[in-house]
This record gives C-alpha cells, sequence and structure tokens, in this order.
C-alpha cells in the first residue's frame, strides 16, 4: 500500500491505495465520489473524466498513486459556491443534454475544459472534442447544442426544443 | 406560443439536477455494511464440456468468502423465455434450460461457469483466477445457416437440433401470397443481413443483493427496466423466493435498450451468496464482461420478396428470415423476431397479401434478445429496402411509391394483411411534412455541389409504422405470451395536498420524473412540481411490467390516469359532505370542485386535507384517506409512423459515408413533453445511423468475440452524426388510450437504417455505379468501396 495525498475539490486528502488502484476507483470507492462513472475498461467511453491540474483527464487512465499532489475536481466540485448550477450545467438541463445521466458527468467535465482553451468553438469543433467521450441516449445533438449555447453562441437556428 | 406547463409544455427535467451534479445513485454507487464483492469465471471457448472445476486454491486465497459453480444451483429452476411459439407444424418451441451458472456445458464466450465472492473485489478476482477447469473444447457453431445443416455441432445436444421454432404468419395468408408472387408482372428479391447489434447502455449491468436472516427478507438492487418483473422471474422460475420476500429496486440506472429488460444469473447468484454468507453481495460487470454477457439485438438473416403491378401497386410481400437466439433464450428472445417482426410486415401498406416464415435458430454466441425497437427495425429495414429497389426497377419515385400504395386516412381502423388493426394514421401527411423538411428541390444543386468536390451525393427515403404500448394482455395472451402486459400506477395525495404517484414503468433517461407529473397536474389544476413520481422499487409500488417497447406512457401513464380520476371522484365524495350538496352535482375544473349552478367551490388542497381529518366523516360512505390504484390493460398496440430522409455524401476514393442531413417526422398522436420526445428520436437516430455505418458483432468462426470493447466495436461518436430534423406536429391521437398518445422511446431506431441505406444506393447511382443494389450493413468505408469496385 501506498500514501497519497491529494486536493479534490478543493478539501485536502491522504489515502491508502494498492499500486494498481485507478484515480476513478480511489474516487468512487475510497472517497464516495460516485459521480465519477465507469463505462468501459478501455480508456473508451470518457463517464470517469475529471480534472487534474486544469486538464481533463479520463481519471481510469491514471494510478491514484500518480495524482500524489495534484489538484483534482470531479463533477461534485463543479457547482457554483452557492450550490447551484454553472453556466455549462444549465446549458445541459435548458436543452436537454442529458437523459440517462451516467456519460453527463464526464460530457460536462470535457466541455468544461474545452471552453476553457476555446471559449467559442466551433460545432465541428465541439463534435471533434467530445470523440472521446460516448453517450448512448442522446444522439449529441443536445450535447452539442448545450456546449454551444454554453459558450454564449445563438444557438436558436439549430433544431427546435 | 408553446405551453409553460401541464401537457404539452417542455418542462425542464426536474431529474437533470442530480446528475449534473454527481449526485445519481446508480446500482455501483450504492453501498451496504458489510459489502463482499462478487466476481464471474466465464467461458473462454464457445462451446465446451466441463470435465471438472477445481476451486480448492481459490477458497483458500485471502479475503475469500464463497466460491460458486454450476452444481451449487441444480436443483433450482431456469430462466424462462417469456413467449411460447409454435412451430408452423404445431409443435412448440424448444426450450432448453438457462442455469444461474453453466453446468456439464459451456455454451458461448462469456457463459459463467463460477462465481468467487470475496472481502474486496480484488480478492475475488485473484481467487478467481486461480479457479482451475477442465474444459474441453468441442466444435462451435455460429453461423445460422451453418446451425441448420445436418451434422453441426449442437448448442444443446438434448433437443437434438439448432432450430428453435419454424414459424409461419399468417399461415392461412401463405398459399394467397404464394400464388400472387407468382403471377406477378413484377417481383424484386432481396436477401440482407440485419446486422447483430450490443444494446450498450453506458452503465454496465450491476447487481447488489442483501439478505436479512432475522426476517428472511432478500433486497435485490439491479440494473433493471423492470423491476417487478425481474422479482416475478427470481420469485417464480428460478429461486422461488416468495415475491413478498424479495424486494427488487432499480435505482438510477444508465439506460436500457432492451438489455436491462431480462433477467439474468448474476441477480440470481448475488442473492443465493447473500443468503449464503450472511452478508451483502455486490456486483459490477466490466465493459468487456457485458460484451460478452449482455443480450445482443437484431442479427437476422433474411430473403423478402416484394410483387407488385406494373404501376407499381403492391400485391404481396414474402420473407424467410433466419433470426439468431444465441446460446439461450433470453425472456423475450421469441417474441421479438416474430409478433414484434411478423405481424409489422404490411408496413404502411394497404397491401394483400403478406407471408411471414422465421426460423429461430440456436448458436454458440450471447443470447439475443429484444434491443430498441425489438422486431421492428428488422420489418422496416426488410420492408423498406425491397421497396426502395423496386421502385428503382420500376423507375417510381421513392416517394411516389410508397404514397401510392399507403393505407390512407378515410381506412383506419385498418386490418393489415399481417393481421393488426391501426387504429388512427395519416402517413401522406407525414410525407408532405417530410418533404417540406428536406428542401427536396435544393438537392440537385447540393449534389452538384458535392460533385465538384468529387463526392457522391445520394438521397435515402423511407416509412415506418411500429407496434408500441406493449401490449394488450388479450391479445399477446392468443400469441403466446406468457405474462399479461398491462401497468399500474397508484396516486397518493397526502394530508398538506402534495402528491406522490407510484407507476410500474421505470425510468432509465426517459424523463418520466417530469412528464408524468405534467399529466396530473393538468388533471388535478395543481403545481406538477407538487408531484412526485415514484419508481424502480417492488416494495413501494403496486405492480407494473416496466419500461420497454415505448409502452411507459401509454400503458402506465393511461394506469397514472385511471388512478387519478378515481382520485377525482373520491374527491367529489368528500367535496359533496363538504359543500352539504349531493356527489351527483359536484364538478371539478381547475383544481376546484364546485356544486354545479351555485358559487359554492372547495379546493382540491382543502379536500386532501378533509381526507386525512375526518372527523365528521360519514364513515359509512366515504373512507378517510386520498390513495387510488388503477391496473391499466390496453385494447389494442398503439401504432406510431413516420417518414424520414437522409442525405449522404460518399466519398468514392475511401468508401466513406458522412451524413449530411437527416430528417424524421414523427406521428407519436398526442405530446406531453415535445423536448423530451426530440431527445428521444435523436438518441434512436444515432443508434439506428450507429447500426447502418458503425456497429457489428462479430464473432469468428470459432466463437470467439472479436467486436468486445470499444476499441472494436464502432459506437457512435459525435462526429459521426449531423445535427437533425425532428418533427412530430403530425398527430393522429391514439382512439384507444386517455391520453391519446403512441409512444416515441424507439421510433429513431426503427425508422432510420433503410434511409442511410438508401441514400448511399441512391448516391452510388448517380455516381454511375449502378452495378451496386445492395451492400448489407454497416456500411462501412471497405464494404462501400469494395462494392464501388466490384
Amino acid at each position: 500500500m501506498t500514501q497519497v495525498t491529494m486536493t479534490v475539490n478543493g478539501k485536502p486528502v491522504t489515502g491508502e491505495v494498492e499500486g494498481r488502484t485507478l484515480l476513478s476507483d480511489y474516487l468512487r470507492e475510497d472517497l464516495r465520489l460516485t459521480g465519477t462513472h465507469i463505462g468501459c475498461d478501455t480508456s473508451q467511453c470518457g463517464a470517469c473524466v475529471v480534472h487534474v491540474d486544469g486538464k481533463a483527464v479520463k481519471s481510469c487512465t491514471m494510478f491514484a498513486a500518480e495524482a500524489e499532489g495534484a489538484e483534482v475536481t470531479t463533477i461534485e466540485g463543479m457547482g457554483t459556491a452557492d450550490g447551484g448550477l454553472t453556466v455549462i450545467q444549465q446549458a445541459f438541463q435548458d436543452h436537454h443534454g442529458l437523459q440517462c445521466g451516467f456519460c453527463t458527468p464526464g460530457m460536462v467535465m470535457t466541455a468544461a475544459a474545452l471552453l476553457e482553451e476555446t471559449p467559442k468553438p466551433t460545432e465541428a469543433e465541439i463534435r471533434d472534442h467530445l470523440e472521446g467521450n460516448i453517450c448512448r441516449c442522446t444522439g449529441y445533438h443536445n450535447i452539442v447544442k448545450a456546449i454551444m449555447a454554453a459558450s454564449g453562441q445563438d444557438v436558436s437556428a439549430v433544431a427546435a426544443e | 406560443m408553446p405551453k409553460d406547463h401541464g401537457v404539452g409544455a417542455s418542462s425542464a427535467r426536474r431529474e437533470d439536477i442530480r446528475f449534473l451534479t454527481g449526485g445519481g445513485k446508480y446500482t455501483d454507487d450504492i453501498v451496504l455494511q458489510g459489502q463482499t464483492h462478487a466476481v464471474f469465471v466465464r467461458s473462454q471457448v464457445a462451446n465446451g464440456v466441463i470435465r471438472s472445476i477445481d476451486t480448492t486454491e481459490a477458497a483458500a486465497m485471502p479475503g475469500v468468502l464463497a466460491v460458486f459453480t454450476g452444481a451449487d444451483f441444480v436443483d433450482v429452476g431456469g430462466n424462462p423465455a417469456g413467449w411460447q411459439i409454435n412451430s408452423r407444424d404445431g409443435e412448440p418451441m424448444k426450450e432448453p434450460k438457462r442455469p444461474v451458472l453453466a453446468h456439464g456445458k459451456v455454451r458461448h464466450v462469456g457463459d459463467a461457469y463460477a462465481a468467487v465472492v470475496a472481502e474486496t473485489e480484488e480478492q475475488a478476482r485473484d481467487a478467481a483466477e486461480a479457479i482451475v477447469a477442465e474444459i474441453d473444447e468441442e466444435p462451435a457453431v455460429v453461423d445460422m445457416g451453418q446451425a441448420l445443416e445436418d451434422g453441426s455441432p449442437l448448442v444443446h445436444d438434448e433437443i437434438g437440433t439448432n432450430q428453435c421454432f419454424d414459424w409461419g404468419w399468417i399461415e392461412d395468408n401463405r398459399a394467397a401470397t404464394d400464388a400472387a408472387i407468382k403471377n406477378a408482372p413484377h417481383v424484386t428479391t432481396l436477401e440482407l443481413v440485419n446486422n447483430r447489434l450490443v444494446p450498450n447502455a453506458m452503465e454496465p449491468r450491476a447487481s447488489m443483493a442483501d439478505y436479512d436472516p432475522g426476517t428472511g427478507d432478500y433486497t435485490l438492487y439491479t440494473t433493471s427496466q423492470n423491476p417487478h418483473l425481474t422479482r416475478l422471474l427470481i420469485s417464480a422460475f428460478v429461486l422461488g423466493i416468495p415475491e413478498n420476500k424479495l424486494k427488487v429496486v432499480a435505482p438510477d440506472v444508465g439506460g436500457g435498450f432492451g438489455s436491462k429488460i431480462y433477467h439474468y444469473g448474476e441477480e440470481a447468484l448475488v442473492l443465493a451468496a447473500a443468503k449464503r454468507i450472511g452478508r451483502p453481495v455486490r456486483w459490477t460487470a466490466s465493459r468487456s464482461e457485458s460484451f460478452l454477457s449482455d443480450a445482443h439485438g437484431r442479427d437476422h438473416v433474411t430473403r423478402i420478396e416484394l410483387a407488385c403491378d406494373t404501376d407499381g401497386t403492391f400485391l404481396a410481400f414474402r420473407t424467410e428470415t433466419m433470426a439468431n437466439v444465441g446460446a439461450y433464450l433470453s425472456n423475450f428472445s421469441t417474441a421479438t423476431p416474430t409478433f414484434l417482426h411478423g405481424t409489422l410486415m404490411a408496413g404502411n401498406y394497404a397491401v394483400p397479401n403478406v407471408y411471414v416464415n422465421v426460423r429461430a435458430v440456436f448458436t454458440n454466441t450471447a443470447p439475443v434478445d429484444a434491443y430498441r425497437g425489438a422486431g421492428r427495425p428488422e420489418a422496416t429495414y426488410s420492408l423498406e429496402r425491397v421497396i426502395d429497389m423496386a421502385a428503382r426497377e420500376l423507375g417510381i419515385d421513392p416517394l411516389e411509391i410508397r404514397r401510392r400504395n399507403f393505407v390512407k386516412p378515410d381506412q383506419f381502423p385498418f386490418t393489415s394483411a399481417a393481421g393488426l388493426e391501426y387504429d388512427t394514421g395519416d402517413y401522406g401527411a407525414l410525407v408532405d411534412k417530410l418533404e417540406e423538411m428536406i428542401d427536396r428541390d435544393g438537392f440537385e444543386a447540393r449534389r452538384r455541389d458535392s460533385a465538384a468536390r468529387g463526392k457522391l451525393r445520394g438521397l435515402g427515403v423511407n416509412t415506418y409504422i411500429e407496434a408500441c404500448g406493449i401490449a394488450p394482455s388479450n391479445l399477446v395472451g392468443v400469441l403466446g405470451a406468457r405474462v399479461g402486459l398491462y401497468d399500474a400506477a397508484t396516486v397518493r395525495v397526502n394530508a398538506t395536498g402534495n402528491i406522490a404517484v407510484m407507476v410500474g414503468a421505470h425510468s432509465h433517461g426517459q424523463g418520466h420524473e417530469t412528464a408524468f407529473p405534467q399529466v396530473v397536474a393538468d388533471m388535478l389544476g395543481v403545481d406538477e412540481n407538487s408531484i412526485e413520481i415514484v419508481h424502480g422499487d417492488t416494495s413501494k409500488i403496486p405492480f407494473g411490467m416496466g419500461t420497454y417497447g415505448s409502452r411507459s406512457l401509454a400503458v402506465c401513464g393511461s394506469a397514472v390516469v385511471r388512478a387519478t380520476d378515481k382520485i377525482i371522484n373520491k374527491g367529489k365524495k368528500i367535496a359533496a359532505h363538504m359543500l352539504e350538496a349531493s356527489e351527483a352535482d359536484i364538478e371539478f375544473t381547475d383544481g376546484q370542485f364546485s356544486v354545479a349552478g351555485t358559487d359554492k367551490s372547495v379546493g382540491f388542497g382543502d379536500v386532501a386535507l378533509k381526507a386525512y381529518i375526518p372527523h365528521d366523516f360519514p364513515l359509512e360512505e366515504v373512507e378517510p384517506g386520498l390513495e387510488e390504484t388503477a391496473f391499466y390493460d390496453p385494447a389494442n398496440f398503439t401504432y406510431p409512423s413516420g417518414a424520414y430522409a437522409c442525405e449522404v455524401e460518399v466519398d468514392p476514393e475511401t468508401g466513406k459515408v458522412t451524413i449530411e442531413r437527416f430528417a424524421a417526422a414523427d406521428d407519436f398522436g398526442n405530446v406531453i413533453n415535445p423536448m423530451i420526445v426530440t431527445g428521444q428520436v435523436h438518441g434512436g437516430l444515432a443508434q439506428g445511423i450507429g447500426q447502418a455505418l458503425l456497429e457489428q458483432t462479430t464473432y469468428d468462426a470459432d466463437g470467439q468475440l472479436i467486436s468486445a470493447s470499444y476499441m472494436d466495436y464502432a459506437m457512435p461518436r459525435a462526429d459521426d452524426v449531423p445535427f437533425y430534423s425532428v418533427d412530430h406536429s403530425c398527430q393522429t391521437p391514439c382512439t384507444h388510450n386517455p391520453l391519446g398518445v403512441k409512444g416515441c422511446g424507439e421510433a429513431g431506431a426503427i425508422g432510420s437504417p433503410p434511409s442511410v441505406v438508401n441514400a448511399v444506393i441512391d448516391a452510388l447511382h448517380a455516381g454511375g455505379h449502378a452495378h451496386v443494389t445492395h451492400i448489407d450493413m454497416p456500411l462501412t468505408p471497405a464494404r462501400v468501396w469494395s462494392a464501388i469496385n466490384t
């Protein structure tokens, strides 16, 4: 077992992990931050995306021990200070960008990282950026639309409802 | 103006808040005190005789609490098929036992034959690897045609054949259909494959069982679309735990698409293990396990003939299909290729003759069962591909040939040649709407633009009809269903006026928590936010058959309406007492009970409070409380229909197909929440486009699943699909349910694959590759390129 210390959603945490423990499992099982989801075992689906030192990372691609000293943000750390939804989260609700909710945390974390780097992404840039996040419910239409709306772009021309 | 609340409003989904903040509670998120972990040992060969399983070393490993093999379950029942199909000769289908764990033989790669329960998942996995099984591999059979040949390896030796049944529909139409085809001036014949798919809900299956030795009560948390059905199967068939000692909870479920309708052996294993070790037992599938062990979908090989006059009038459809059921019969597997497929083989058309033959075939592959659309996508694809081919052969516009043959609006209710009675529809109006949506006049200019860039542009269209609102129990009973397919709801009005509605439907993305309150709020004249939907817990809900077959609103929603009607009637009794009037004189409008012709009235909230504080009730006439239950069994299926169009660009150099535009005009009858309905269509379209262009489940000749991960199985990604154009303004309400709704959950997946393929064929013809009349799905670049270059 290895001792690991990191900051998760602004709070310092310390724990004992096996060398083989993935960051995703550490977050879910040890810290009980179950908003980070595991949808595959090949780092393809993106349901486990979190931010590590400000970058979007699939938390199943890192060992927990590799996050030693890192600043980690999960979906549980994404709300506004008063407990409300951020602009991105609100846009997902407004534009029906989620259905079963399982891929949603990863989508939100990925979208947040995209808008950090590219404040006004085109539709093509958004679709390209979502390459590593699979959604089986929405057909992506409303996710792309929500991200465009969250970036302040007019989405009224994108098909209705 | 769009409505801002109640029926017809795009109310924002209340469930979104928890999903957007990490607050969803899925099965794998649940923690129980003292929980342990199960890991399954799965066959690595497709067909093998289990000579021995040595668990000695595994059982002695650190943290191991119990080891199970098939021998532990020989005395319990099998997981049954829910539908009895008889062959054309009257023989009942072959129905081999499906055990909790494989015993004696393994029959597909991924067939679980042992399980380990340990303190941690890692310990369980380590111990699972230490189990030594001596399994003699035998030749496997994967191909359905080979499986039906004499001398084929048998999946189940004891039944002596790989044919489960050989079904004909409708047998009395067979001779007339044969004659119509024999005598027709034009017959178009098409052989096609409806490719095998893996449903791939993003949440893998998971189960956690708890057993209370003090009371003998079991609790099963599981990823289910229908917890009551799971309970029924475990209770009545598999473990024999009485329903009143087994609570099944399906909490938040991360998508289902059919794959979570069924009871699976892992659920029975964790229940049995929880009792044996006296602690909760948890299991969550890896994605690899999901690929190997979830029920797959589709997998038909079909030969279809369309006989028509030279003017394109349809005279007959005749279909011969082989349907793969895999190694065991999953719960709905026998209904899907028969009564959800054969009965739809008249499509939207007033064709006089239809005959369908389906042979279901056992193979050494994972079980195949209902996947979004379930039988109806297969029917639609066969029909709409052969119609397109016929239109091309006869030189008739593809929309025009369909219009000529539609059931006309004044013909409803219409009994189709495949035996269903369509209640309402206006297929011509859907095509009119579609033509408005797709700017057909501008297509030639877009085609020229594509050509200027070296690309081939094609336009493909199709229509569809589906049978949803599954299902009228009396009808499906005649057809072989072993269950009724009604649904149930309880409306509980609490003393302070807030309302809990317990529903048998389960929401795993469909937005019931938002849409059902819209219905109740309108009926009771209360704020929809005062209404809470309770679903997914057999201990809280009267009963239910769950969510599949686009049935939740049409069937369970109707039960909600009936229960709410009862609430209003009870409220009238209470109001009559409060207002000192006759019950017959009480009217209820906009949340107020009033005495007809007077200004005397009392609000719903006051009546609710009175129901729970019955100090002066005439107790002989009115019971205290305000809670009502209704079971609703539909009189017929519902019949959503639609007209779809796809525009593609094909790169002739690489064979790559790009979806440029997709338009869907659907008739769902009345619509409760347009935003949710549109989202359902979007998701179905992506799955249909995935089937048409990307997704292929591939077993090699030895039965190894070589598409068992997201690295090998092409799921649709954001850049594989366009923004869709979706419309559901054509509405012919269902005539036999109180909401006039038809169901929307599967339409996109049913209606879209033929449009995509038709569009690619159109593109290739326009590009001078007229020799290409058909390409089997998925239309990968390799397949399209090969078709062009042969």
